[in-house]
C-alpha cells in the first residue's frame, strides 16, 4: 500500500472498510502485559485452533490487541460485533465460547463479569462498571484494532488528522489549534504542548528534532506501554504532525528496554508508515519530508528527565544539564528539540481531527482532556483507566476501581511517582488535574495511582521512594547524592526503630535544601513522598519512633510473629515451610514458634488457614 | 566465551557504527553475550571512532549492562511501587535464600542471576517476578518454590 496524496488516503480508507464486513465475529483477544502473564497467547492459541476445527476459520477473526485496560480481570476477550466482554479466560473455556457464542449466538455465563454491587451478570463491555464511567479516547481504541495492521488503524479514521494537516493547514495554524486545545503534557511537569511547539519552531536553526519520550521510568505506571504497544501509529501521526508544525525533519522515540513488545511494535508500525508513504520524503505528495529513528534506554529513571534523554540520545551518560538555556532552543545536538511524552503525542490527532473547541471542552479550568490513570496497589479493580480531568479521587478509587480489597480500609493513594506524594483519606473528594495534586503536596505525574490500604505503612513507603530516587540519582549534584544518601538513612533508622523526634526536623530541613539547590526535577521533587507522609500521617512516624511500633505491621524489625495457641489446630503447616525451623510441635498440637529463631520472613503468616499465627 | 569481531561487526554495522546509537549497540551486544565482555567495549569504542571513557562510562551508568556474566536462568522481581505495597520485599527475601545470593549476583554453578527491576509495566498483577522473558504475577514467597523447581 503506497499513499500518495491527501485525497487518496480517504479512497484507500474506503477500501479497507469496504473489504470488512462489520457483521462478521471477531473475538480480540487481550496481548497487554497483565493478560501476557495470564497465558493470554495460549489462551489466543486456543480460538484459533478451535475455529480452524470447526471450519469457521473463513468466517471468523481472531486479533491480538494491547490491553484492554481491565488487567485484574486477564485474560479477557471481546467479541464483536455484540462487544460481549469475557474474563478470566482459560483455555478450556474457548470450545463452549465458540459452540455457544459464536454459533448458537448465546452467552456463556459463568464468564461474564458480575457486578457485585447490582448483583448481576453484565454482557457487554460498556456495562462493566468499571468501564462506565471512564472517557477512553486514547485506550478505547486499543481493543478494535490489530496493532500490527496499519490497515486496521487507517479503518478506525487513523491518519486522517494527518491528512487533515497536510491537505491545508500551515504550519502556525496547526500549533494554533494545540495551543487552542489547551493541552499540557502528560509526561509529569504539566507543560502547555502548544507553547513548547510554538518556541521550538520560533528558535534558530535549519534542523530541528521532535522526541517521543517513552521511558515511563515512573514505577507503577504503564500507560506508555500500553499505548505503544497497543496503538504505535496513534503516537506516530501525533509526531508527525508535530514535526511539520514545528519545521522538524527528524525524530526519534526514546523507548525503555524493559519493553520489549512495545520496541517491536513501534518498528514494525516505522516500518509499515514509511512504506505507506507516511514518513519518509514528501509524505502524502505534500512535499514535507520526516523520518523517525528509535533508540533504547539503559534503564536509568532519571534518562526520562529531557536534557539526560537527550544527552543519551547522544551516546552518552544520562546525566542532566541545568536548563537556562532551553532544550526548545538547544536540545538534541544543540539544535532546537521538542520533546514531548508517548500519552501527549496520542493526544495530538484527536486535537486535530475534533477540534481544540472539542477538546477544551473536556476537563477542567487549568487542565484539558483525559488523563490515563494506571490503578494499582491495593484496590479491587486494577488496570489503566481513562478519565476527563477533574474527576475526584472517590469516582476514581471506588466507582471505577471498586474500592480496597478484603474489606480493609482505604489509607492512602500515591499519585506522581517518586515525584509525587501520599494523598490521604480526608482528600479522597479532590478533582484530579494538575494544579489541584500540586496544591496537596502531591504531583500529575505519569498517572500512576497507587492504592495503599491500612496494612501500608506510610513511613516505609516514603523510605521506599527515597532510596529509589538515591539509587537513581546521577550523583552530579551534592544535595541530591548526599541529601538522599542522609535522608535515607534515617527513614531506614525509624523504620528500624532506631529513630529519634530530632530526626524528623532534620529531614524537614534537607527537604528545603533539596528543592532549592538541586540541579533537576529529579532532586528538586524527590523531598515530595517526605513532605507529605510526614504532613497526613506524622502519627506513624511517632509511633514508630516513640513506641517502636508499626501501626501497618509492615517494618519488620518492629513486628513479632507469635502463634495463637487457641486457633492452632496443629496442622503443621506452617512448620514444614518456615524456612527457619523457628516453629516445633506435635500434629494436632497447638505449634510454638521461638521468636529468637524466627527471621520474619512472614511464611508461617501467609500459609495459616486458621488465622493462628498473630503480627504484632 | 570471547568477543567475536566479525559478529560485533554485524551489530555494529546494523546502526552505521553511529556514536548516537551506543546505547542500542552495547543492548544488542550484551543480549548475544549475555554481559558486555571488556575487549567488545574496547572494540566499539575503536569502530565508533570515540574514547573508551565514554563508552565505559556508558556500560557502567545504566542498569541494564553488566561487566560480569550472568547466569543462564535470570530472574527479575520487580521493586516497583505497586508491587512493594503488595509484598515484593518478601518475596526477593525468599528468593534470596533460596538461592543463597544476595541481589545482583550469580549462583556459584552458573545457573541463576537473581536481579530487581523498577517496575516491569505489569503493576496491576504485583507482585511480579520475570524469569528470563516470562512473567509471573501475584507472586508470594510460597510460590518461589515451584518457580525455581519448574526448571
Ligand atoms: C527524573 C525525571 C524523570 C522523568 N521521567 C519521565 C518519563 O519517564 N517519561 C516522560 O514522558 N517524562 C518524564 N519526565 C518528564 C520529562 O522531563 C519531560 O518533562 C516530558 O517528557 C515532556 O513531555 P510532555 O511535555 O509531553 O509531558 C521526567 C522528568 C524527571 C525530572
Ligand atoms: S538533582 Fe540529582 S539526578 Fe538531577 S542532576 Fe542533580 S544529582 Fe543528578
Ligand atoms: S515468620 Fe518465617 S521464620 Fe518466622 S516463624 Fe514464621 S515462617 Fe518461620
Ligand atoms: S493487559 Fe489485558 S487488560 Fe490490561
Ligand atoms: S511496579 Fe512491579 S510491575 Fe510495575
Amino acid at each position: 500500500m503506497k499513499v500518495t496524496s491527501v485525497n487518496e488516503l480517504e479512497a484507500i480508507r474506503s477500501e479497507i472498510l469496504a473489504g470488512k464486513d462489520l457483521d462478521k465475529p471477531c473475538i480480540a483477544v487481550c496481548g497487554g502485559p497483565g493478560c501476557l502473564a495470564n497465558q493470554c497467547l495460549e489462551v489466543r492459541d486456543a480460538f484459533v485452533n478451535e475455529i480452524a476445527a470447526k471450519g469457521l476459520t473463513d468466517k471468523v477473526d481472531v486479533r491480538t490487541t494491547g490491553c484492554h485496560g481491565f488487567c485484574e480481570c486477564g485474560p479477557i476477550a471481546l467479541i464483536y460485533p455484540q462487544e460481549i466482554f469475557y474474563q478470566g479466560l482459560s483455555i478450556d473455556d474457548i470450545p463452549e465460547i465458540i459452540e455457544e457464542t459464536i454459533i448458537n449466538n448465546k452467552t456463556v455465563d459463568r464468564l461474564l463479569y458480575t457486578d457485585d454491587k447490582a448483583g448481576q451478570l453484565v454482557e457487554t463491555e460498556g456495562e462493566v462498571p468499571f468501564y462506565k464511567k471512564q472517557m477512553r479516547l486514547i485506550l478505547g481504541n486499543n481493543s478494535k484494532i490489530d496493532p500490527h495492521s496499519i490497515e486496521d488503524y487507517i479503518a478506525i479514521g487513523g491518519y486522517s488528522a494527518l491528512a487533515k494537516v497536510l491537505g491545508g493547514m500551515q504550519p502556525m495554524d496547526v500549533v494554533d489549534e494545540i495551543k487552542n486545545s489547551g493541552i499540557r503534557g502528560r509526561g509529569g511537569g504539566g507543560f502547555p504542548t502548544g507553547r513548547k511547539w510554538e518556541s521550538t519552531r520560533n528558535a534558530q536553526g535549519d534542523i530541528k528534532y521532535v522526541i517521543c519520550n517513552a521511558d515511563e521510568g515512573d514505577p507503577g505506571a504503564f500507560m506508555d506501554r500500553s499505548i505503544l504497544e497497543g496503538n504505535p501509529h496513534s503516537v506516530l501521526e501525533g509526531m508527525i504532525i508535530g514535526a511539520y508544525a514545528i519545521g522538524s525533519n527528524e525524530g526519534y522515540v526514546y523507548v525503555r528496554n524493559e519493553y520489549p513488545l512495545a520496541l517491536k511494535n513501534i518498528n514494525l508500525a516505522i516500518k509499515q508508515a514509511r512504506e505507506a508513504g507516511l514518513l519518509g520524503d514528501n509524505i502524502l505528495g505534500s512535499g514535507f519530508n520526516f523520518d523517525l529513528k528509535v533508540n533504547r534506554g539503559g534503564g536509568a529513571f532519571v534518562c526520562g528527565e529531557s536534557t539526560a534523554l537527550m544527552a543519551s540520545l547522544e551516546g552518552k551518560p544520562g546525566e542532566p544539564r541545568a536548563k537556562y538555556i532551553h532544550t526548545s532552543d538547544k536540545g538534541l545536538w544543540d539544535r532546537p528539540s521538542s520533546l514531548n511524552n508517548v500519552e501527549t503525542w496520542a493526544n495530538i490527532p484527536l486535537i486535530i481531527n475534533n477540534g481544540a473547541d472539542w477538546y477544551s471542552a473536556i476537563g477542567t479550568e487549568s487542565s484539558k482532556g483525559t488523563k490515563v490513570f494506571s490503578l494499582v496497589g491495593k484496590i479491587n479493580n486494577t488496570g489503566l483507566v481513562e478519565v476527563p480531568m477533574g474527576m475526584t479521587l472517590r469516582e476514581i478509587i471506588f466507582d471505577i476501581g471498586g474500592g480496597i480489597p478484603d474489606g480493609k480500609a482505604f489509607k492512602a493513594v500515591q499519585t506522581g511517582g517518586p515525584s509525587g506524594g501520599c494523598i490521604p483519606e480526608s482528600l479522597i473528594d479532590l478533582p484530579v488535574d494538575y494544579d489541584r495534586l500540586t496544591e496537596v503536596g502531591s504531583m500529575m505525574g505519569s498517572g500512576g495511582m497507587i492504592v495503599m490500604d491500612e496494612d501500608t505503612c506510610m513511613v516505609d513507603v516514603a523510605r521506599y521512594f527515597i532510596n529509589f530516587l538515591m539509587e537513581e540519582s546521577c550523583g552530579k549534584c551534592v544535595p541530591c547524592r548526599e541529601g538522599l544518601l542522609r535522608m535515607g538513612e534515617i527513614l531506614t533508622d525509624i523504620t528500624e526503630g532506631r529513630g529519634r523526634m530530632e530526626d524528623l526536623d532534620l529531614i524537614q530541613d534537607l527537604s528545603e535544601v533539596l528543592k532549592d539547590a538541586s540541579l533537576c526535577g529529579l532532586g528538586q521533587t524527590a523531598p515530595n513522598p517526605v513532605m507529605s507522609t510526614l504532613k497526613y500521617f506524622r502519627d506513624e512516624y511517632e509511633a514508630h519512633i516513640k513506641d517502636h511500633k508499626c501501626p501497618a505491621g509492615v517494618c519488620t524489625e518492629l513486628i513479632t510473629y507469635n502463634i495463637d495457641a487457641g486457633n492452632c489446630t496443629g496442622c503443621g503447616l506452617c512448620l514444614k515451610k518456615c524456612p527457619a525451623e523457628a516453629i516445633t510441635g506435635e500434629t494436632k498440637q497447638p505449634h510454638v514458634l521461638d521468636t529468637g529463631k524466627c527471621i520474619k520472613c512472614g511464611i508461617c503468616y501467609d500459609v495459616c488457614k486458621f488465622d493462628a499465627v498473630r503480627k504484632e | 566465551m570471547t568477543a567475536n569481531e566479525s559478529k560485533l561487526d554485524s551489530i555494529i554495522d546494523e546502526y552505521n557504527a553511529e556514536p548516537g546509537s551506543l546505547i542500542s549497540i552495547l543492548q544488542d551486544i550484551q543480549a548475544k553475550y549475555n554481559y558486555l565482555p571488556e575487549e567488545s567495549l574496547e572494540y566499539v569504542a575503536q569502530r565508533l571512532d570515540i574514547s573508551r571513557v565514554q563508552v565505559f562510562g556508558v556500560a557502567t551508568f545504566f542498569k541494564a549492562f553488566s561487566l560480569k556474566p550472568k547466569g543462564k536462568q535470570q530472574i527479575h522481581v520487580c521493586m516497583g511501587t505497586a508491587c512493594h505495597v503488595r509484598g515484593s520485599k518478601k518475596v526477593l527475601e525468599e528468593l534470596e535464600r533460596k538461592l543463597e545470593i544476595k541481589a545482583g549476583d550469580t549462583t556459584a554453578d552458573g545457573e541463576y542471576t537473581l536481579e530487581t527491576v523498577n517496575c516491569v509495566g505489569a503493576c496491576a498483577l504485583g507482585p511480579v517476578v520475570v524469569e528470563n522473558e516470562e512473567y509471573h504475577g501475584e507472586m508470594t514467597p510460597i510460590k518461589v518454590e515451584s518457580l525455581l523447581n519448574s526448571k
